[in-house]
């Protein structure tokens, strides 16, 4: 493959030349595109839920319980009746919604903490015991604790899977912050008299963007998945909100003799998680200059 | 580094196959069973929870115990009798019975455990309530003296449902009925294993070997308790799909409550017997706060049983059509005090009418606050419940909680959005409700259960009824609360189902009873 | 170097301090009163207040957490609501299950991705490489209790040659204690396979792309030790930290795998005692559980003074 050649080559004129290169390089990664493809099919299918649906996902008909998928309803029904095709899709809403949510949230709280971390030495030694106090504790389970001493809604898992994945960001960010005021031309603001504000937002942040936000995505990714543990041991989003855990979790007990309800909204969150997870090595490769070459 | 990984690989190996000879002679006959739920208060006067009840089966005894004819038979009681006046009752224990730690059960600890159950329990309420003294009189004598002649000493003495009577020793039953024992210490036929119990996990039981067990067949909970096995672990499994494939292949012996929908996997099995062992089963029922509107209005609580369809909410309980009975009677169907008085609406259901019903009465969307226990199986049917309830015209709010959330909060008599509560669900075993007397959840006004119904005939009829002799009198007494029961909507009875077990074929000897008795059981090698 | 190491020992004791109050005070100001949980719905408001005096709930915040921290360092967990046992006793008796899963887990994620990963490096870019971390993801992105489930069927129910659930301790024989562990490994295996696999597989291709190894290969060393003598050995440092990083992960993913094969382990004693408000079992095994990641790090950071001649602090 010609790598070699696009890292070789980084152009001399900053913007139009390194956007070029981007859609350059966006162009040898196959995997991006595929994963951007399958995700956006996927949000847009649960976007479209009400028309795509067919089924009210909560209507409950316990006389048609248990039904096999390509009957009357396309993935069968739960042990309630419900239709599992619809409930899938609504379900994915919820989901994605979650995803999404986390990722913004943790990303935004911890860019702010790991700015004033990275720049400020009192409020880091504080703020990164803080956060390697809260790195201590398993995920899941301070996932559950949170979610334990709140009461259960779309808010609160969200405010939970966000607090669990925060520290990980800070550190992320302080590393780039400290590691960018090294720089020579950052030095060199700070002695030109530029303030601090300008050199955060001129130097620093435009530098912690790029694994920012590549870390976001796996974040939605994992927020994802955290969601459908908590559902599945009982502590996440309430019974009555369709979200793919919860599909999962009431479905948990009939899996040997009615499979589809486990599988139809597992399936989608392995391939969801598995588009997101393509786009952001994807991100992470077009963004990193240093990408791998074959031997 | 090469040559040090395989010396240590080597090693390992060794200390493995060194490890891999079974520990000991294992030769004792184990059953493995699941329980109907986890083990976490070992209490049963403390707490009415049926996991609890049967595991106090396993360790404590009783002085009388129902047998399959619902008839009270001596236990640990030889004999007995009754003065003149009917005023004073004289009980004189068995030989032979000991604690298992040693000692003989006397009748200090049986009067102390008496006065405990009593503190607690409603029937045990009641006849405290007539007791003028209950006192030993010998080591193995003691005396129950009345304020005057009631009917029902013995029933309550043998009751066979939470709270049961357990005899335990006085120091433990000296306990505040209020706190919970720590000791489980008893005069069953087995004994608790606590040095294995495993809380969440595994509780485990051993034959008891000093315990005397009566002459007579045995007989639901009366007659003879023979053990014939050395060990019962009782396993939590939280995953039925897992548990009952575990049975399949033989790792399990017994299931106390497998899931019915997945009773297909063993249907075909010659390996596994399936029995509905409860033939009487759960009743499922409908509690209303009558305390706070829309509920305390009564005609909109009579529209409610017109829109209620008690064949979704047992289909949604057990799936199948052969499991559950569509009923209504408030004190069972199929038992003595049957009764069809004002069941019209709820076998006859019409959401429409329901809907108009509570459009007249100016209900309709009523905002109610509806809890529901997402941890337990009833959940399901407080799924239905909600749709029913929206479809006749209610705005239904569904507040999840967990079962001993919902307990706590079912005793609040705070106004709905301040921590109360409108409706919620649950069951009862039908041997719990079978008569005035000992159906807690339809008492009314002073004695009322959660939803504080109240109507002052309910509570003399039935007074009537405890104290009524002649059997058609008491006839007429059962259909005139069944009758006023509807009127008023003390509860909704939403029928009755009936739980199977599965066990495997090595396994024979289990007694039909409402919990699972593990004497009389044998298992074949 | 000693002074590293001291150093380092004492940083981890804010790291404690902060992890004690965030377990402590989580529950703490959860809504719910736990007296009235315990006294049970018959009880009355002066029971209700004698169990809170009995659990020193009436005392400030601060002095309940005090009296709570100082009992723990001199092990006393307190005792379990429900069980009415000692945490500790608690956690030691369930703590064989967890700690055999993790280690069969760690090994078989290890034993599968690094080879993939090296699979993967080796053949960067190419459709090999695709493909493979493809299905390492694959792994990853399924919840455990799906992976989990389908083994159960796969393996324990249709060929029968696997048990299905259940745990036996190494006192009771080798085989069976394996026998149980294999599914439920391997199910949480699979979930930290992609992660494994790839730190491996960046991890190696760091290292080939360094001059070194362009050296070696110019003078016409052998791909096979190429990548066994010279890129793993250099590679190892982010793999050791993956699996330090691994154990926190791992704590938590071996709560549902518990929950799944019925493993009495800490995991389900933990989420059983979360679900249920049995607020001194949830902080004592947090407490503990940190305790450990904050320990296994530690080690790990250790470890790299030792393996690695290069860091120097």
């Amino acid at each position: 493959m010609s790598d070699a050649l696009s890292t070789a080559a980084v152009p001399a004129d900053a913007s139009a030349r390194r956007r070029r290169g981007l859609w350059w390089r966006a162009r040898r990664h196959p995997t991006v595109a595929v994963g951007l493809a399958v995700l956006a099919a996927i949000v847009l299918a649960t976007a479209c839920a009400p028309w795509l649906a067919g089924h009210d996902p909560l209507f409950v008909d316990p006389m048609a319980r248990l039904k096999p998928p390509l009957g009357a309803h396309l993935l069968g029904t739960d042990a309630l009746g419900r239709d599992v095709w619809s409930r899938t899709v609504h379900g994915g809403r919820v989901s994605l919604v979650i995803g999404f949510a986390v990722a913004v949230t943790a990303t935004g709280v911890g860019l702010l903490i790991g700015l004033v971390s990275g720049y400020n030495r009192i409020a880091d030694a504080v703020l990164m015991r803080c956060m390697d106090g809260l790195m201590a504790i398993p995920t899941i389970l301070l996932a559950i604790a949170l979610m334990a001493v709140l009461k259960a809604s779309l808010t609160t898992v969200v405010i939970a899977i966000t607090v669990v994945e925060v520290p990980r960001v800070v550190r992320l960010v302080r590393g780039v912050v400290l590691s960018v005021r090294e720089q020579p031309y950052v030095e060199a603001a700070v002695v030109a008299g530029s303030g601090f504000g300008r050199i955060l937002l001129r130097h620093i942040l435009p530098n912690t963007l790029a694994p920012v936000i590549v870390q976001a995505t796996y974040i939605g990714a994992a927020a994802i998945l955290i969601e459908s543990l908590l559902s599945f041991l009982g502590a996440g989003t309430p019974p009555e909100v369709a979200s793919w855990g919860n599909i999962m979790a009431e479905g948990r007990t009939y899996f040997l003799v009615a499979p589809w309800i486990i599988l139809a909204p597992g399936l989608v969150l392995a391939v969801t998680v598995l588009a997101i997870n393509l786009v952001g090595d994807g991100v992470r490769d077009m963004l990193d200059p240093r990408f791998a070459r074959r031997l | 580094m090469k040559r040090i990984g395989l010396l240590g690989v080597a090693a390992l190996a060794a200390l493995f196959a060194f490890a891999a000879g079974p520990a000991g002679a294992q030769n004792k006959i184990v059953i493995r069973s699941v329980p109907i739920g986890n083990l976490k208060i070992v209490d049963p006067i403390w707490t009415t929870a049926y996991i609890t009840r049967n595991h106090a089966y396993m360790v404590w005894d009783t002085l009388f115990a129902l047998d399959a004819d619902n008839k009270p038979q001596p236990q640990m009681v030889d004999t007995w009798n009754v003065s003149a006046d009917k005023l004073t009752y004289t009980f004189t224990l068995r030989d032979g019975l000991k604690w298992h730690d040693g000692g003989a059960v006397t009748a200090a600890d049986c009067v102390a455990s008496l006065k405990r159950w009593g503190a607690k329990d409603g029937m045990g309420q009641a006849l405290m309530g007539y007791t003028a003294a209950l006192e030993p009189v010998d080591a193995k004598t003691f005396r129950l003296v009345l304020k005057q002649p009631i009917g029902f000493v013995i029933d309550a003495l043998a009751k066979i449902d939470s709270n049961v009577p357990f005899m335990m020793p006085e120091r433990i039953a000296k306990t505040d009925p209020n706190q919970q024992i720590t000791e489980v210490i008893g005069s069953g036929p087995f004994r608790f294993v606590a040095e294995e119990w495993v809380p969440g996990s595994k509780v485990v039981y051993e034959k008891f070997k000093d315990y005397v067990p009566r002459k007579e067949p045995p007989s639901q909970a009366a007659g003879g308790k023979v053990v014939y096995v050395d060990r019962v672990e009782s396993i939590y499994m939280p995953d039925h799909g897992v548990a009952m494939a575990a049975l399949a292949s033989g790792e399990l012996d017994l299931h106390e409550s497998p899931a019915t929908d997945l009773l297909s996997l063993v249907e075909g099995n010659p390996d596994v017997v399936i029995v509905p062992n409860d033939k009487l089963g759960y009743q499922l029922f409908m509690a209303l706060n009558h305390l706070y509107p829309p509920f305390d209005n009564k005609a909109v609580r009579q529209a409610v049983l017109w829109g209620l369809k008690q064949e979704e909410f047992l289909t949604a309980m057990t799936g199948d059509p052969k499991r559950f009975t569509v009923c209504a009677a408030v004190y069972g169907c199929g038992l003595p005090n049957e009764s069809q008085a004002g069941t019209e609406p709820l076998l006859h259901p019409d959401p429409d009418k329901a809907k108009s019903l509570l459009q007249a009465a100016g209900a309709l969307g009523a905002k109610i606050a509806l809890m529901d226990q997402t941890d337990n199986d009833v959940h399901r049917a407080v799924l239905v419940a909600a749709q029913a309830l929206r479809r006749m015209g209610f705005t239904v709010e569904v507040v999840a909680m967990d079962w001993s959330t919902l307990i706590q909060r079912r005793a609040s008599k705070a106004p709905p959005e301040q921590g109360g509560w409108n409706v919620f669900l649950t069951n009862a075993t039908v041997t719990g409700i079978a008569n005035p007397l000992i159906h807690n959840f339809v008492k009314n006004c002073d004695q009322a259960w959660y939803g504080w119904a109240c109507d002052p005939r309910i509570v003399e009829a039935g007074r009537q009824w405890a104290l009524e002799t002649d059997p058609a009198k008491q006839r007429q007494l059962i259909d005139e609360l069944q009758r006023l029961h509807m009127e008023n909507v003390t509860y909704v009875p939403l029928g009755m189902y009936r739980p199977t077990i599965i066990y495997r074929k090595e396994l024979s000897g289990i007694i039909p009873a409402p919990a699972i008795f593990y004497w009389n059981i044998k298992k074949k090698i | 170097m000693w002074a590293y190491i001291a150093r380092r020992v004492l940083a981890t004791i804010p790291v404690l301090a902060i992890v004690a109050l965030v377990v402590f005070s989580i529950l703490h100001v959860a809504p719910g009163d736990p007296a009235a949980l315990i006294a049970g719905d018959q009880a009355t408001p002066e029971q209700i207040a004698a169990i809170r005096g009995k659990l020193r709930l009436d005392l400030p915040l601060y002095q309940q957490f005090a009296l709570w921290l100082g009992n723990a360092l001199h092990g006393d967990l307190g005792t379990s609501i429900f069980s009415n046992r000692p945490v500790a006793a608690l956690f030691l008796q369930r703590l064989e299950p967890t700690v055999a899963l993790a280690v069969m887990t760690t090994i078989i994620a290890v034993l599968l991705a690094v080879p993939v990963g090296v699979l993967a490096a080796w053949r960067a870019g190419s459709l090999v490489d695709r493909g493979v971390m493809g299905v390492a993801v694959l792994g990853f992105a399924f919840p455990v209790f799906v992976v989990g489930y389908i083994l159960i069927y796969v393996f324990a129910m249709k060929l029968k040659i696997l048990p299905i659930q259940g745990y036996r301790p190494i006192a009771d024989g080798f085989w069976p204690f394996l026998q149980h562990l294999v599914l439920p490994s391997l199910a949480l295996g699979l979930s930290f396979m992609a992660l494994i696999a790839r730190i491996t597989r960046a991890s190696v291709l760091e290292v080939l792309g360094q001059d070194h190894i362009r050296t070696a290969r110019a003078k016409g060393l052998p791909a096979r030790r190429l990548l066994f003598d010279h890129a793993l050995p250099n590679a190892a440092v982010p793999i050791v930290t993956i699996i330090g990083v691994g154990v926190a992960l791992l704590l938590g993913g071996v709560v549902v795998t518990e929950s799944v094969f019925a493993i009495p382990g800490v995991g389900r004693l933990v989420v059983d005692a979360i679900l249920s408000r049995d607020y001194p079992v949830i902080q004592g095994v947090l407490l503990i559980f940190s305790l450990t990641y904050v320990v296994v790090n530690l080690i790990v950071d250790l470890v790299y003074v030792a393996i690695d001649p290069r860091i120097r602090y």
